[in-house]
This record gives structure tokens, sequence and C-alpha cells, in this order.
């Protein structure tokens, strides 16, 4: 997995709540089944992307869309209003903004399974106070003022206008995010652990054994 | 360790296999459903690792998603259903997993299969790669809905990673009057706490109304706790969830059911059990509940009437509601009931099962659906359809004018066969209202089986304690 250390990019405003992963990875009955568009190769997601807000049913760009526009269609960093990637665990919705390029999201509230999705795919979800993400939802609309700077190491978001962000996250994930390391292999050191707590749970609950279910 | 009396603590501290320093916890998961969509990128990785998958009899392997329910002709399933199939098929096989191909009498919706089979059972750790996992909780489990590669680190370690969740209890207080099911308590309380108010929560459903509850209509309320956001929906087992469980498949029997009963009695919130947050709603005069925007926490009673971003709480939502309406094509004080409708689903995760389909029945008795209204049901599994024909409901669906069709996912989510045209507005018993879901610029009104066959018959959306 591709590290995050720190990111100054462009960041594009999405002022709406409950931006859910219907919006960001919209199903085939709503885009169709178009040439350019994939449902299994995450690589391949990129014009999947947000595709009803991006795409006219024709396939043509809609120019209102702010990723259509310049500075923001080279954004790596969303800013959206509460309750981002809520709705279902389709990790395709991380993909395909990876494959456009997205590094970072930024809302006061997040969807839980896409806020953890997120981890696994090297994007940094950032959670900050209603307050200072509209700051940010104002500033990053004027393409003047649209970079920002995300610094996972120091934890703070920097916006144009000097204002400097602090956020949480969890350690275990940050360290992963951080060094790029691969979960897995990091939760297989435990195996040994892991074997111990089952053999203990299985003797405790016997019904569950595999001869018996 | 915070450490509690609550089911979800006795439940989480039975599975705790360490702690990190950071107090995230690693949790051993006993149970594992997949289905074909999405399950491809989890065994690509698995296998491009060169890992494998310990203890895969705890796996249950069952297609549901991308699927046409309407024929499942060799030619209707070419492409990518096909593919998809095929590669579920060749995966399980490999790694050993239990696998209900597609023409088992057994296939359908894993949240249905899983329960229906006793595979789901009180006491213990589910996850699937899928959200709606959350339905598994009715039985007093602790499920988790988790993205590909999440799934992809249970299926190898066996475990996962997590920090223990605040807790909510939300009662439920009073009888629920006639017609009132688990849809309608679950969008009252999706309207009360706000389809965000569950982040973060593992939230307990209890109360009088919960206590006289089926197992189908506790099973559609914790499958939509994750609508409120919630990691994890669950209701303590009692009487109802073993007399359901007993007998089932893979439901222990014998000496073996009788230690695991002793058991699962203990998993109920102590009388002391603290709540991070409590929630009361008394259900005692709850009228169905329909949805009138683009979040399932844009719902009114059927006897209400869609409101006015004016007497929104603040700006913010003053603007979501603004935008739900100009999606739906509603004005402000329009009366839900008279809101015209001409596409009727009934199916999903949430509403396919056997009682949902013999509520919808009773109200399409003896009754036609109103002109120009495109209806269809799809039993959640094959053993619902095959109980449903048994008792000649299928009958009473074909008569009415409802196509009868094969279980999947269906018109749940705007897959390739079924969805909305753009513009078409939908009674649906599914879950998600969200913008473009079912379809592109389609328009979803999240109601009960019951309220959806209502709505079927008139022509638009229509209070059902009018058919009693
Ligand atoms: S029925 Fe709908 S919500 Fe349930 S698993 Fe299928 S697509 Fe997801």
């Amino acid at each position: 997995m591709t590290p995050f250390t720190t990111l100054r990019a462009v960041a594009a405003p999405l002022p709406i709540a409950n931006i859910s992963t219907d919006d960001i990875f919209p199903g085939p009955g709503a885009t169709g089944l178009p040439a350019g568009m994939s449902f299994s190769d995450p690589a391949k997601m990129g014009p999947n992307a947000f595709a009803v807000m991006r795409w006219n049913a024709d396939g043509s760009p809609r120019p209102d869309f702010i990723l259509n526009r310049s500075p923001w269609d080279t954004a790596q960093i969303i800013v959206a209003r509460d309750n981002f990637g809520c709705g279902s665990s389709r990790e395709h919705a991380v993909w395909c903004m990876a494959a456009i390029g997205m590094r970072c999201v930024i809302a006061p509230s997040f969807g839980d399974i896409f806020y953890g999705n997120c981890f696994k795919n090297g994007m940094l979800p950032v959670r900050l106070p209603v307050e200072q993400v509209e700051r940010l939802l104002s500033l990053t609309a004027a393409p003047e003022t649209a970079t920002l700077n995300v610094d996972l190491t120091a934890q703070t978001v920097i916006d144009a206008g000097g204002g400097v962000h602090r956020f949480e996250v969890d350690a275990y994930r940050r360290d992963l995010l951080l060094n790029g390391l691969d979960e897995i292999e990091a939760s297989l050191r435990a195996g040994p652990l892991i074997e111990a707590h089952d053999a203990a749970y299985c003797a405790r609950r016997p019904w569950l054994r595999a001869d018996t279910a | 360790m915070k450490g509690g009396n609550t089911t979800y603590d006795k439940i989480w501290d039975d599975h705790v296999v360490e702690e990190l320093p950071d107090g995230t916890a690693r949790l051993l998961i006993d149970r594992k459903l997949v289905y074909e969509a999405g399950s491809v990128q989890v065994f690509r990785g698995i296998r491009a690792a060169g890992r494998s998958i310990p203890n895969p009899e705890r796996v249950l392997a069952v297609p549901d998603h991308v699927l046409p329910t309407h024929d499942r002709s060799p030619e209707a399933l070419a492409g990518m259903p096909a593919l998809l199939l095929e590669e579920l098929e060749r995966n399980s096989r490999d790694f050993g997993i239990e696998h209900i191909p597609l023409f088992d009498e057994r296939q359908g919706i894993a949240h249905v299969v899983g329960p229906e089979q006793g595979f789901t059972l009180p006491g213990t750790t589910i996850v699937c790669h899928d959200s709606h996992t959350a339905t598994h909780g009715a039985f007093g489990a602790l499920a988790f809905g988790v993205g590909a590669s999440e799934f992809e680190h249970i299926m190898v370690t066996q475990t996962l990673l997590q920090r223990r969740s605040d807790t909510m209890r939300i009662g439920f207080d009073g009888v629920a009057p006639a017609w009132i099911g688990g849809k309608d308590l679950i969008l009252a309380a999706i309207g009360t706490i706000g389809a965000r108010g569950g982040t973060g929560y593992a939230i307990e459903f209890a109360g009088e109304a919960i206590a006289a509850l089926s197992m189908e209509g506790r099973m559609t309320m914790c499958n939509m706790a994750i609508e409120a956001g919630a990691r994890v929906g669950l209701i303590a087992p009692d009487e109802t969830t073993y007399r359901w469980l007993n007998g089932r498949p893979k439901a222990p029997k014998g000496a073996m059911w009788e230690q695991a009963l002793a058991y699962w009695r203990t998993l109920p919130s102590g009388r002391d059990a603290r709540f991070d947050r409590e929630v009361l709603l008394d259900v005692s005069a709850l009228a169905p509940q329909v949805t009138w925007g683009t979040s399932p926490e844009h719902v009114v009673g059927i006897d209400g009437r869609v409101p006015d971003p004016k007497d929104a709480g603040d700006a913010a939502q003053a603007d979501a509601w603004t935008r739900a309406l100009d999606y739906m094509g509603l004005a402000p004080g329009t009366a839900m009931a008279d809101v015209a409708v001409s596409r009727v689903f009934i199916g999903s995760c949430t509403n396919s099962r056997i009682e949902d389909l013999r509520s919808a029945a009773a109200v399409l008795k003896g009754r036609k659906i109103a002109d120009g209204v495109h209806a269809f049901v799809s039993p959640g599994s094959g053993l619902v359809k095959k109980q449903a024909e048994a008792e000649g409901l299928d009958r009473i669906f074909t008569e009415a004018g409802f196509e009868w069709r094969l279980p999947g996912c269906s018109m749940c989510f705007g897959g390739p066969f079924d969805s909305l045209k753009p513009g078409e507005r939908c009674a649906s018993t599914s879950n998600r209202n969200f913008e473009n879901r079912q379809g592109r610029d389609g328009r979803t009104h999240l109601v009960s089986p019951a309220m959806a066959a209502a709505a079927a018959v008139t022509g638009r959306l229509a209070d059902v304690r009018d058919y009693l």
C-alpha cells in the first residue's frame, strides 16, 4: 500500500450532507454499463467515480460539477458535509476515488464502513468539527485558496488562509498509513495468539465447532 | 478496557483476542458469509498473496446480488452473472467453502439464508462484505458489515480489528397497533435519532414492542440499524429466538442445543446495564411510516405531509430538505397519501421473508393493482418462495397483477436487470431511498410490505389501515 505522510493538493468542495456510496460509485442501474467504466477492476474505476453527478446520461461531462472544473479537476482532496460515504460497504467507492487520484476526504462525520475502507487503500479520512469544515468549504471554493496541506505525522490540515486544524486518528491505523504497511501481514504475526484464543473459545462454545454445525 | 453488562459487551468480551496499545481490539470472528459480487477482489487478493483460509467450514457462500430475478436461462445469465457465479463456485471449491449454488432451493439473499439455515446463532460474531450484515443482530449476535479488504483480512486471520463502540438502547414502549411492524418501528427510530444518530454506536433494540415482535420483524429492524449509521444493531435473544432457531439445519441439536441454550440465556443485558445513550419511543399510536425524501431519516406517518424546508432545524438541514424535495419532485405540504406511484417492489433483505409476503398478500387478497402500476415481488430465498407457494400466496400476488419473481437482491439497488427509469416513483420495501439508488433519477419511498401492497392497489402511497 502507498504510504501517506503529507499531501499538498487542490481540494474540491462538495457542500452536501449524506453523500452516499451510491453517489460515489453508482450501480449499473444508474449508469448503465458504458464502455470505459469498470465494475470489477479497481484500477479502472476512475470513470465510475461520482458518475451521475459528473456525467450526463449521454456520457458528456456536466460542466457545473466541481470535479469537471479547473483547478478542481486536479483535486486530490474532497471536503464534504456530514455523513460522507454513508450507505453500503462497497469498497468500490474508495477504489474509484483513488483511481482519479484522491488521497484524502475531510468531513464532520463519515459512514462507518467507508471510513474503515479508506485506511485499507492509502486514503486518509479526516474528521473535523462542522465550523472548521464550513471554513474549508468556502476557502476551497475559490481557485486561489483551493489548496490544502494535510500532514498525517502532525495530524493537521493547514488551509490557504493560515488556519491550522488538528485532527484525531487511531494510532494503529495512523501507523499503518504512515508506513504503508500490509495489515494482514501484521495480523498474521498474532497467529499463535489467535489460535490459542480460538481453541479456548471452541472448548467453551463447543456447539460452534464444525462437527456440530 | 471498559467492560459492561450489556448484550453487546458480553459478546464482545467473549471474542477479544488481544488489545492493542491504542485501545483497538482484535476480535475473533465466528461466521463469514460470502456472495458473488465483491468477493471477486477478496479471493483475488488471497490468491495473489499465496495465503490460505483457516477453518473454511465457518464460511458459507451464496450468490444473491447481480442475478436476474425474472429469468434464469443461460441467455439471461450470460455475461457478468455467469462469470461471477463461476468464480464463486471455483473459489468455494478451491478453498473448501460450503457453497449454495444458484439452482439449489436454499439459494437466496445471504441475510435471509444465514438465519434460515441456522448458520446465524446467538452470541456469535458474524461478518459479510455487505453493509446489511447488521440483520443477523436480531439473534443476539454481533454482526458487522465490512468492505472487501477488511473481509479479506478476516478470512485470512479470523479476526477483525475494531474499537469497542459506545452503546445505545432504543426502547419501544407500548403495544404496536395493527399493521405496524418492524419496518415502521425502525423507520420511526431513524426519524427520531437521524441517519447518523447511531454513528459509532452499537444499538440494542428493546422494550415491550420488541418482546412482542416476530424474528422476521426483528431482522427487518436490525437490518436497517446501518441506515442510522450504527456499527451494530442487535436484539437480545429470548424464547422467540430459540423457537425460531430450533431444528434449523445448522443449529445445534440434542445435548449441544441444551448447552447452547443455557449460555444464550445469559446474554440479555442485565437489569443494571448502563448504556451510553438511551432513547425511548412510544409506539402505541404509531402510524405506518413512509419516507418522503432521499435519506431514511426523511420519514413521516402516512397521514402526514411533506415537510417545508422553512421548518428545518438549521440551514444545513433546510439545504438537504430542499435538495431532497427537488430530487423527489415533491412540493412542501403535499399529503403523503396524495403521492402517485407507478412502481412497487416487495423484496430485499429488509422485507422478503415469509411473514412479509403474508402481510402483503393479506392486503392483496381479492384485489387488483391499479392501472399503470408495475409491481413485482421477489422472495428472499428459494425456501421462502416454496413456503409461500405452499400457502398459495403466489396466486394471490399474481391474481392481483404482481409478477412473482425468483430470489435475489433484485430491484433493491440499481443492479443490471431491474431499475427505475428517470422520474419513476416506487413504493419499495427495501432499505435505501438514496438518490439514484434504484436507478438514475428514480424516486424511492420506503414502506412496509403491507403498505407497498396498499400502494399497488391504489396507485398512490396509501394508508394500509384503510384495508383492514
Ligand atoms: S437486498 Fe439490497 S440491501 Fe440487501 S444485500 Fe441485497 S443489495 Fe444489499
